[in-house]
């Protein structure tokens, strides 16, 4: 062995001592984090599955100690995250295609994404006391219209973060490419970068539909609750979010049996989005 | 600076007169003055940043896509000034059709980029576009390779031939001058050469301008050749002058790899 190499040994076993440390903190960090997750889900299986019978995918909420199952509030959630969606959704691309394609650098850009950065970082039951003052009080009643202003409020912070990120990481020479055959712009737009960007472009939006689908703050205040199996949404109505917070806290075991098969469906759900957002993201060739 | 232009050109395409141009307050290209010739190759060679790409890119202004540049004095495509704003900018590009320098396929099929430029401009019935895009596809050289994937994304293509694709795209809707940006700085040598081989000939049918680093390659397959350095242009002759008896030093130093 060479005196260079001598040299060379002592800062070269302290390296690999610190990365040996480092490695077992890392690992044991991560390891925390899983453990509580897998916890997690593990009890809402085992919790959940006990609950999950056919009546409660098709019976209406029961009173105490009756039977009964969670399906008005299953619809109902499903009827207000789809609307609330649709409404958001649109708002959110459009917003988004402005900020990325139209005026990235102006004032106007700029403060839009600072109010929406805002927005996107607002605590939930801040917007649901929003929806409360300006249209249920207004209207003097609880409406799912409300709850799905109150949703769509969320979605579209996010559909825009998402779209212009999106936008961005297109590649200028695709843009130039496409103005250089003499495309117009809104042509570039639609046939060229919005397509480009489609896959992250619906993973954000499902992730806003995997995040408003277990919102409860919102609906408190908007939609309330419905014991019954309503498509009006100008009458209150029942979500699983709702349902779920009213029956855990209820000292009657078929309600409590009834919120944890809605937190296993919500959960099945988000995590199936979850995984919808993923397969998609990575099909972007 | 002087410049010295060939005494007997033939018929010119795009006349550059008095061309400033400045990226902010940068000026970038100082009192441009060129002729290039309709229907043969001319190549603009210098060392990078020198102005070879920013002059191409007044020729379709696709500088104007950037609000703080800007182009002052003219530029005359077949007589006309192109820069004046009574001049579609549309329309302009479909006669002056670019290929950048990394290849940019859309995200569609093989077919369909193709027809996506032909749909700005024409509306084809299925038969003619189906020949259309056959004919811009084989004039690339790209058909037998392609014809049996049509369908195929353009981005499962190889790079030479997603760059062969672009030239194809840019041919199909038939413009007069066609604007290469290095096309061939991100490919192969077999690439390359298939692309070379396509310019010269293309030039039968569209003025051909070339940005290019490779002197070989400004060499083998231009007729005119540009040598241009810090917003000058030093040079504007037949590329056999240019390369065999360059009638300024700094042209020689440069071609010659004596360069400071």
């Amino acid at each position: 062995m060479s005196v260079q190499d001598d040299r060379r040994r002592g800062p070269y076993l302290r390296r690999k001592r610190v990365n040996i440390i480092a490695l077992t903190l890392s690992l044991g960090a991560m390891g925390f984090g899983l453990f509580w997750l897998f916890w997690i889900l593990w009890e809402t299986l085992r919790l959940g599955l006990g609950g999950m019978t056919l009546a409660t995918l098709t019976q209406m909420t029961p009173p105490p100690n009756e039977t009964g199952g969670i399906a008005n509030a299953i619809y109902g959630s499903f009827l207000m995250v789809l609307l609330a969606t649709f409404v958001g959704t649109p708002i959110g691309i459009m917003a988004g295609i402005y900020l990325a394609e139209y005026d990235p650098r102006g004032w106007l850009a700029s403060v839009t994404r600072f109010v929406n950065d805002i927005l996107l970082s607002a605590p939930s039951i801040v917007i649901g006391l929003f929806v409360y003052a300006v249209v249920v009080a207004r209207f003097k009643s609880f409406s799912g219209w409300a709850g799905v202003i109150a949703l769509a409020l969320i979605v579209i912070p996010v559909v825009i973060r998402t779209t212009e990120n999106m936008l961005q990481l297109i590649p200028s020479g695709m843009r130039e490419a496409a103005y250089a055959l003499g495309a117009p712009k809104w042509k570039v737009i639609t046939s060229i970068t919005l397509k480009a960007a489609r896959a992250g472009v619906v993973t954000g939006i499902l992730l806003a539909v995997a995040r408003i689908s277990g919102e409860t703050a919102p609906l408190l205040f908007t939609a309330l609750n419905n014991q019954f199996w309503t498509s009006n949404l100008n009458d209150p109505m029942a979500s699983l979010p709702v349902t779920i917070f009213k029956f855990a806290m209820s000292p009657y075991e078929n309600w409590q049996q009834l919120a944890w098969a809605g937190v296993l469906l919500i959960t099945i759900t988000v995590l199936g989005l979850n995984i919808l957002a993923r397969v998609m993201t990575r099909q972007k060739d | 600076m002087e410049t010295t232009t060939p005494a007997a050109s033939p018929a010119s395409k795009i006349s550059v007169r008095d061309l400033n141009f400045f990226y902010g307050k940068f000026h970038a290209l100082k009192g441009i003055n060129l002729d290039i010739p309709e229907n043969k190759v001319t190549a603009f060679i210098g060392p990078s940043g020198c102005g070879k790409s920013t002059l191409l890119r007044v020729f379709n202004r696709m500088f104007e896509l950037y609000p703080d540049q800007r182009a002052e004095g003219q530029v005359l495509l077949d007589g006309e000034n192109l820069l004046t704003s009574k001049q579609d900018v549309a329309l302009l590009r479909a006669k002056v059709g670019m290929v950048f320098q990394k290849p940019t396929p859309f995200p569609m099929s093989i077919y369909d980029n193709i027809a996506f430029g032909i749909k700005l401009f024409e509306s084809l019935n299925a038969t003619d576009m189906e020949e259309r895009v056959e004919w811009a596809l084989r004039k690339a050289a790209l058909w037998t390779e392609v014809k049996d994937k049509l369908k195929q994304s353009g981005s499962s293509l190889s790079g030479g031939q997603q760059q062969r694709l672009c030239i194809a795209r840019g041919i199909a809707i038939k413009p007069e001058v066609l604007l290469l940006d290095e096309p061939c700085s991100a490919l192969d040598p077999i690439s390359t050469a298939k692309i070379e081989e396509l310019i010269t000939e293309l030039k039968d049918d569209y003025t051909v301008v070339i940005v290019t680093h490779n002197m070989q390659q400004a060499a083998r397959c231009s007729d005119y050749t540009a040598y241009m350095y810090l917003g000058d242009l030093v040079e504007f002759g037949s590329t056999e002058q240019m390369f065999f008896k360059p009638t300024r030093k700094e042209t020689e130093d440069y071609i010659t790899g004596r360069f400071g």
